[in-house]
């Protein structure tokens, strides 16, 4: 298996029995134009060389990776390697699909974007790249995560887009997605939908991993390149699933190394109340793709709960779907409790207040690390940083007055 | 040939297009939307279209989304919606299932296409399910005799019409509008344009809905169109009249679709 030929997707965006389009009649035509200008635009060297100075110039690539030494402690003693995308500018993994959204989204001459939001991480990039490049950015994101994010939402509000609190369903990520279709589905001529992760019907889930393969690409290197060797074992934490796959990418032809991908446990899967796709889910289609949905046996979706507003999606992207279908990645949870215990320890061992996205990721790694132990070297994808979960940990940790 | 093709000639030999009227099934009740399709029918519906009450219903404006969520949140599974059609269909009405793929294909493709032609039901609207995902529901409808209706919209290719058209049978459903579901003062010229592009690729009859509410409406696109689709304008008039307002609405539409 060579690296290019690793997942690629087929001619109508499947990876194995998962992915595709099922969407309207009405936005095939924009799906199509999309792919179309994707495919051009990847083997435009004018294109990548603006996006990779956006990427450095920017966004500050390529991120460090930090050697956390006393977070090992808490992992038996595993080397614990950072890959820092919370040191990216807007603060996560989320701005390099961005970025290669918003120049494609010129290249098709629109001008208008919308997007779909849950912790706020991918809407505050996407009001940062409409700001830089003139778009008018419409996000929707759902009311109950507006409140549980609203550093957030004033971010995007500072940057001037139109933050949309959507009211309909459980009125978190999944709802603010079916807003946005609405919304995409109306307005299409003038629209580009700037999908914030590896899901949503073809070619979405391939774009969005093209423009966070820099994540994998980068982290194989500086591993190569500072330890002479490859990690025994990626964790990411997995809601839709972009900053897993865009660190998991690089690394699937070596079979070697494990991909851990984490998932939101909640209070439990045992409880119902979780946000574990590949865990506790079932195959189905929901937003534009067939994967792994939580759902009832009549195929109605089932809401999600994570403490997390970022994982709190009752679906997963089909490539994450494919990736444990073939055994080549493992699907594991962790609960609301475990992740901010993580939170925690990595705060006071690193000095590294993490997204609680990402504090999943860390304790899965402290599970792991006791499983490989302290000759294993576990990299993570710090996907993102704290400052937006301030008040939702002092709540939790009883800080507030 | 089947009851829709039956439909569609007998509209056409009075010179009208066709009406087709839609309700997702369980509202506003169980039974009481067996008693409002019933008088849409009366009032002069030729064909029923029965909605799948579906969580993430996202080709629906507000009208429905509000009456799906009421139908969902009293219970209504997919058992009901079959015998809704079963009720609907026992009187001889044209009937069709409008649903979502996701409930489909969690029920069992061959599964609920065997129970709806047990029920009586004659074609199945699947909004989201494009031809080129539609491989096991083809062989499952075409095993059971029940039509399916794949939809196009103003932004297809002529290329695209004809694949749509290719697989469709019964009737082609064409989208008047971009966007949701849902009451519009307007409809463009452009759903003309776009029926004429669907006779080219086939000899199916083609219905036009999305946005169509008004009795204006419904003559304007009877001109050109073999039939005509309403449906949150039945929502709108059962809430506010129940099954009279449904039956009210149906009188005026069936005078609207005459030539």
């Amino acid at each position: 298996m060579s690296i290019d030929t690793a997942v690629v997707p087929d001619a109508l965006g499947h990876f194995g029995p998962f992915g595709g389009r099922f969407v309207p009649e009405a936005l095939m035509a924009a799906l199509d134009e999309i792919n179309d200008a994707f495919h051009k635009a990847i083997v435009d060297p004018s294109f990548t060389a603006e996006l990779n100075d956006l990427l450095v110039n920017y966004t500050g690539r390529p991120s460090p990776i930090t050697v956390a030494a006393n977070f090992s402690k808490h992992c038996g003693g595993a080397t614990i390697l950072l890959k820092r995308e919370d040191l990216n500018h807007t603060g996560s993994h989320k701005i390099n699909n961005v970025l290669g959204q918003a120049l494609l989204t010129k290249r098709m001459g629109k001008t208008r974007v919308i997007a779909e939001t849950g912790a706020g991480q991918h809407g505050v990039a996407t009001a940062t790249a409409a700001a830089l490049f003139g778009l008018e950015c419409v996000v929707y994101m759902g009311e109950e995560d507006t409140k549980r994010q609203a550093l957030n939402v004033a971010r995007m509000r500072l940057l001037g887009a139109t933050v949309v609190p959507v009211t309909t369903g459980s009125r978190t990520l999944k709802d603010a997605i079916n807003e946005a279709m609405r919304d995409w589905v109306a307005n299409v001529e003038t629209t580009h939908y700037l999908f914030g992760t590896v899901a949503g019907p073809a070619p979405f889930p391939e774009l969005v991993r093209e423009f966070h393969r820099v994540i994998g690409k980068e982290a194989r290197q500086q591993m190569l390149d500072r330890f002479h060797r490859l990690p025994d074992a990626v964790v990411a934490c997995v809601g839709g699933g972009s900053n897993a796959i865009g660190i998991f990418h690089e690394f699937i032809p070596d079979t070697d190394v494990k991909l851990i991908g984490i998932e939101a446990g909640g209070d439990g899967v045992e409880t119902g109340r979780h946000a574990s796709t590949i865990t506790g889910g079932a195959v189905g289609v929901l937003h534009g793709a067939r994967s792994f949905v939580l759902q009832d046996e009549d195929g109605q979706t089932v809401e999600s709960h994570s403490i997390s507003a970022g994982l709190d999606y009752p679906g997963v992207g089909p490539e994450h779907a494919y990736l444990h279908d073939i055994g080549r990645a493992e699907y594991r949870p962790v609960t609301d409790a475990q992740a901010m215990e993580a939170f925690q320890i990595l705060c006071q061992t690193e000095g590294i207040i993490p997204a609680i996205e990402t504090a999943h990721a860390l304790h899965g790694a402290m599970t792991l690390g006791k499983e490989l132990g302290p000759e294993a070297y576990i990299l993570i994808n710090l996907s993102g940083r704290g400052d937006k979960d301030v008040e939702t940990a002092a709540r939790w940790f009883g800080l507030t007055e | 040939m089947s009851s829709i093709h039956d439909a569609f000639a007998r509209a056409k030999s009075e010179n009208r297009a066709a009406l087709i009227g839609y309700l997702p099934a369980g509202y506003p009740s169980r039974d009481g939307a067996i008693e409002c399709i019933k008088a849409m029918v009366e009032g002069g519906v030729d064909i029923v279209e029965i909605g799948l009450p579906y969580s993430d219903p996202v080709m629906d404006g507000p009208t429905i989304q509000a009456a799906v969520e009421i139908s969902l949140n009293a219970g209504t599974k997919i058992v009901d919606v079959i015998e809704t059609v079963r009720a609907i269909a026992a009187d001889g009405t044209p009937t069709l299932v409008m649903s979502y793929w996701n409930p489909i294909e969690r029920f069992g493709v061959e599964k609920f296409a065997t129970e709806l032609a047990n029920a009586g039901g004659v074609g199945v609207i699947t909004p989201d399910l494009t031809p080129e995902e539609a491989g096991a529901w083809n062989a499952a409808t075409d095993a059971h005799g029940v039509d399916r209706v794949f939809l196009v919209a103003l932004s297809s290719t002529n290329e695209r019409i004809a694949t749509v058209a290719s697989e469709t049978t019964g009737f082609i459903y064409a989208g008047a509008v971009m966007g949701v579901t849902g009451a519009r003062s307007s409809i463009s010229g452009a759903i003309q344009d776009l029926v004429a592009r669907t006779r080219q690729a086939s000899e199916l009859p083609v219905a036009v809905g999305l946005g169509v509410s008004t009795p204006e409406q419904a003559h304007e696109i009877a001109q050109y169109a073999d039939g005509v689709i309403v449906g949150s304008a039945f929502v709108s008039a059962i809430e506010k009249g129940g099954a009279q307002g449904a039956r009210e609405l149906a009188e005026k539409l069936a005078a609207g679709v005459k030539r």
